[in-house]
């Protein structure tokens, strides 16, 4: 899977639950203010369904979920690291 | 619609069958006495029933969480205050097995396991309950670790947890630990004299210089509540909502059985019109709220983040459907259901918390409503989609 097409499914996954909102992938979505802590964890769960893999705990730093590209970025480090890899 | 897969050895017959025969004849002891018996505890967990939420892997006996569900619904049918126990116990091992380092599973998930260490999750307080940003609780940094200080109150199986998941503000906010009922500085105060669930041995809980070392912290530090307590809560509000269709079953049962036998008029009380309105209201809510929790079962079963939603909805329904059949199954009942010791007089006690628990119906009537405002927006492309198209 490409950068974009991750990108992408993060990108389609925050905007089919927030439809009015204007995202760009390197702005900081708490900063936007509609995360609350349910959304923060339907997004660990879809990146951990959609991409197949489970997060590591260390991963687990809210900076690794602030923007569509730092999202991205953890998806690529966490399926390439090879530990993390759901059965 | 079978609800347990053909090839588990957990089946909703199972649970029904060690429900009736170790849980509900006692339960208006537990209520009366306010205690769980440790060898219910003993044989809870002989079961594989304390561990259900824990994977093999875990020492767990492995379960979907849709016959977890189940298991729920059933315990509940028989005693709110067991269903409770198993409640915060599947909220502790859930939380350390995802969110733990190796060490903090090595050291808990056993006995979380086998049932010699009971959890009990610590996030209310006097001053803060739905609104979970209000918590007083802090955890300042020492060299070696944490020093907690704060109280929590409304902890159910506080009075004999041995591990405590504790939610307190530290310097990178919000935060949870795993505390030892053992560390120094903590004290266990027992709450008695609840209005339901009066079984469930809940406690007040006050840490004073509480020092717990750094491998306390479960989780990263901040996040304690925006995953390790959301992800919890989700087991709990799960949990709840199976166990108030479990009330809502009981209730049924009880108003089934007691209108064949009472006579009104000239007539059984069932023959009556208005009886049955009651009892078609009592089913349709039970049926409904059952087809809601196997829902939000299946869609954590399939890991969908949709199940986060799916399992509010459910425990808003359920909850509210549980206290209207108990209502009513009083109100069929007549001054017998009044009475002291009567088992309907007990779920409407018990379910009446389920409205108030794991989030309250209007925190869940305010969140419902506003996914239902984001769905209805429609889509509307982001900009980096609409900066591509003209790229």
């Amino acid at each position: 899977m490409t950068t974009e097409q991750i990108t992408s499914a993060i990108r389609e996954f925050i905007l089919g639950r927030y439809p009015e909102l204007e995202l760009r992938d390197d702005e900081d979505i708490f900063r936007l203010g509609f995360v609350n802590s349910l959304f923060a964890m339907e997004l660990v769960l879809f990146i951990e369904s959609h991409f197949q893999l489970s997060i590591p705990n260390e991963e687990l730093a809210l900076d690794g979920f602030r923007t569509v590209d730092a999202m991205a970025a953890l998806v690529e480090r966490t399926a390439t690291s090879g530990v993390a890899a759901k059965g | 619609m079978t609800d347990t897969p053909a090839t588990s050895p957990f089946t909703r017959e199972r649970f029904r069958a060690f429900a009736d025969t170790e849980i509900a004849p006692h339960a208006a002891e537990f209520d009366r006495e306010q205690r769980i018996p440790t060898e219910l505890v003993k044989r809870l967990a002989a079961e594989g029933f304390l561990g259900a939420v824990l994977p093999t892997e875990a020492g767990g006996p492995g379960m979907d969480m849709v016959t977890f569900g189940v298991l729920h619904e059933e315990v509940g049918r028989a005693c709110s205050s067991v269903r409770s126990l198993l409640t915060v116990h599947s909220m502790v091992a859930f939380a350390v097995n995802r969110w733990g380092t190796a060490e903090q599973r090595a050291a808990w998930l056993p006995g979380l396991a086998d049932g010699t260490a009971l959890g009990a999750f610590c996030l209310t307080e006097p001053g803060a309950g739905s609104d979970a940003g209000r918590i007083a609780a802090t955890a300042e940094r020492t060299g070696g670790g944490f020093v907690i200080n704060g109280t929590k109150k409304w902890i159910t199986a506080g009075q004999t947890a041995d591990v405590y998941l504790v939610f307190a503000k530290a310097p990178n906010g919000m935060s949870a630990f795993l505390v030892d009922r053992a560390t120094p500085g903590l004290r266990v105060k027992p709450l008695h004299d609840i209005m339901g669930t009066r079984g469930s041995m809940l406690a007040e809980l006050e840490f004073r210089d509480c020092e717990v070392g750094s491998r306390a912290l479960l989780g990263p530090e901040g996040m304690g509540l925006s995953l390790v307590g959301t992800g919890a809560l989700d087991i709990g509000r799960y949990s709840v909502a199976c166990g108030s269709v479990g009330i809502s079953q009981a209730c049924v049962e009880a108003c089934a059985a007691h209108t064949a036998r009472r006579v009104a008029g000239s007539a059984p009380l069932r023959e009556h019109q208005l009886i049955r309105r009651m009892l078609s209201d009592m089913v349709t809510g039970l049926e409904a709220g059952r087809l809601l929790c196997r829902r939000a079962g299946a869609l954590k079963d399939e890991g969908d983040p949709a199940t986060v939603m799916a399992t509010w909805t459910a425990k808003y329904f359920a909850s509210t459907a549980a206290v209207s059949a108990a209502s009513d199954a009083v109100q069929i009942h007549g001054a017998s259901g009044f009475g002291a010791g009567a088992a309907v007089g007990r779920y409407y006690r018990d379910a009446k918390v389920m409205e108030i628990i794991e989030g309250s119906s209007q925190i869940q009537q305010l969140t419902i409503a506003e996914q239902a405002f984001q769905a209805a927006a429609g889509p509307r492309p982001s900009r980096s989609a609409a900066e591509e198209k003209v790229r």
